[in-house]
């Protein structure tokens, strides 16, 4: 590994380079003030994953803010790892907030550019884009390594110091650029990658042979975004609907497969007594969420055989239940890796 | 080119609701160009006002007159006297033109007819695409020619970010916009230099941008 992450502390960063096979999660704040929704989602994380992604207004949605809820869950024995994004904030808002997440205790930070906010719920609103994902990493990792400001001034006393994250699509265009720019990530401080969610194995074994050439796998540590579909509906949307995004049809088959041997939908209409109706209903969904689990499992059993990938990201954002089932499944993360209890 | 496209008749109606005599007043210069402000359009637009101001019960007298560049007083002063008749102006310039005239004629206010829309290149007839910001800072030599800032939804300085697909930007519904960091990809690399996307550009000054304030060019060897 490079020298550029110093230790920062972070329970993430040392199982990292304990060399585990890393389980991450992710968390999706709440669009209200509400804590509880934090706390009911949090215990399924809690001791399961090495450290939780608090998303910064996912979709460009306003929802409650990432350092506050990293807050939230460190008050619940949880590591949070912070995503900060270019598009609501310039450089001196960011730096800003990132002395403020260091002193509140936050060790871990994702920079990302951020989803453009045609996508989210204030379309009329204003973007910043003042530094985009590169640069952002380049600001925080002179802020730690330099112990100065993107302005260049010195940082009297102390300085913010993050395992830097950054995130990386296999399946955007160009392909052949996808492995460099990660590299330009890698360069730019990204001492850690998350990619996109994998649902085409081959494409993404393919980016992660041209990204060992490079030997970046030696440059930052690289978890494979992964996550459990919970129905056909929503395999298919995320085939059809979800912009780089690509969807082995493999996958798809198997979701439509785990229900047919079940009444279809339409039979379950025409059922006369509504308790076998709520029964067969709740059948094809577990049958469905079953069948999303074991994809997901499958998944990551085949992102463990491919060389350079340091572990996996997933993201399970509101049914993160499912997470415990999955970890179990592949004896990942701290809690099921065998190499982790005889430590 | 400035391009630039009129308001809805009901709000050039509103803004005219209180006068009795109104001058549209069009610019021979971008806004002709693009058919927005030119006679032509000054000539539709005073029709379109005099059968609504009638219809409405509203009668007008609306006057119509271009000159050949808004945005400079010695060509305004050639409509001074349709200017002082007027009650209200309704300019079909950009908006430099509408804010050369109230500066010009401090005693009438000119209000803008159209919107505009930026710095555009026409691509096809009818249409018009924005190729420039007015960054104050110019990356067209990293990029191949292609403007990130302008035509980037993002305005990414390293990208192209995960949201290319096929050459598609993924923030248009039409689905139809082409990434320009894609183009910038496969322009580079027709030329052979793909080794400038290896560069990391680090943090842009936007201080030269809008982001400084309002800019101003003082050339001193060009002054009297």
């Amino acid at each position: 590994m490079s020298d550029n992450g110093n230790i920062v502390g972070s329970k993430l960063e040392e199982a990292l380079r304990a060399g585990y096979f890393v389980a991450t999660g992710e968390l999706g704040p709440p669009q209200s003030a509400d804590r509880h929704e934090i706390e009911h989602k949090a215990q399924f994380l809690k001791g399961i994953v090495e450290s939780v992604n608090i998303t910064d207004n996912q979709t460009a949605v306003v929802r409650m803010s990432s350092i506050s809820v990293a807050v939230m869950l460190m008050e619940l024995g949880i590591e949070p790892n912070i995503q900060m994004t270019c598009r609501d904030r310039n450089r001196i808002a960011i730096q800003s907030d990132l002395l403020g997440a260091y002193a509140l205790g936050v060790r871990n930070l994702l920079c990302l550019t951020g989803d453009h906010q045609t996508f989210g719920n204030h379309p009329n609103s204003k973007n910043v884009h003042d530094l985009d994902s590169i640069s952002l990493l380049q600001v925080c990792r002179d802020m730690r390594d330099q112990k100065i400001f993107e302005c260049g001034d010195a940082i009297k006393g102390q300085e913010p110091r993050f395992f830097l994250g950054a995130a990386s699509n296999p399946f955007a265009d160009p392909f052949d650029f996808r492995p460099y720019r990660l590299g330009k990530k890698a360069r730019a401080g990204a001492d850690f990658i998350q990619t996109q969610l994998i649902f085409n194995v081959p494409k993404f074994a393919e980016f992660m042979r041209r990204v060992v050439d490079l030997g970046l796998h030696e440059e930052t540590y690289i978890l494979a975004g992964v996550g459990p579909m919970r129905s056909l509906g929503g395999a298919k949307y995320m085939a059809t609907k979800v912009p780089g995004m690509e969807v082995d049809p493999e996958y798809i088959e198997r979701m439509r497969n785990s229900t047919k041997d079940l009444p279809s939908i339409r039979e379950i209409k025409e059922m006369d007594d509504p308790e076998e109706a709520k029964a067969a209903r709740k059948a094809r969904k577990e049958a469905a969420e079953t069948e999303g689990i074991q994809i997901c499992v499958d998944i990551i059993n085949a992102c463990k055989e491919m060389e350079g990938v340091a572990g996996v990201h997933i993201m399970a954002i509101e049914w993160e239940e499912a997470v415990d089932s999955i970890v179990k499944a592949c004896q990942i993360g701290p809690k099921y890796d065998p190499a982790r209890q005889t430590a | 080119m400035i391009v630039a496209e009129q308001k809805p008749l009901e709000e050039i109606k509103g803004m005219i609701a209180d006068a009795e005599t109104v001058l549209v007043l069009g610019c021979g210069t971008c806004v002709t160009v693009c058919f927005a402000g030119g006679e032509k359009e000054v000539s539709i637009l005073a029709s379109q006002l005099r059968m609504a101001t009638r219809l409405d019960g509203a009668d007008k007298e609306i006057r119509e007159f271009t000159v050949q560049r808004q945005c400079e007083y010695e060509y305004n002063e050639v409509a001074e006297a349709h200017i002082q008749d007027a009650d209200v102006i309704v300019s079909l310039a950009c908006g430099i033109g509408v804010q050369t005239m109230n500066e010009q004629f401090p005693g009438k206010l000119t209000v803008p007819g159209l919107n505009t829309n930026g710095l555009s290149q026409p691509t096809e007839q009818g249409v018009w695409e924005e190729r420039c910001q007015a960054c104050g800072d110019c990356v067209l030599a990293l990029t191949g020619g292609l403007c990130p800032i302008a035509r980037c939804a993002k305005s990414l300085l390293n990208g192209p970010c995960g949201g290319s697909q096929r050459g598609i930007c993924e923030v248009y519904a039409d689905r139809e916009t082409p990434c320009v960091w894609d183009q910038i990809y496969r322009r580079l690399e027709e030329l052979g230099q793909l080794e400038k996307l290896m560069e990391i550009e680090p943090a842009k000054n936007w201080h030269t941008s809008r982001d400084g304030g309002q800019r101003k060019i003082v050339r001193e060897d060009l002054r009297l």
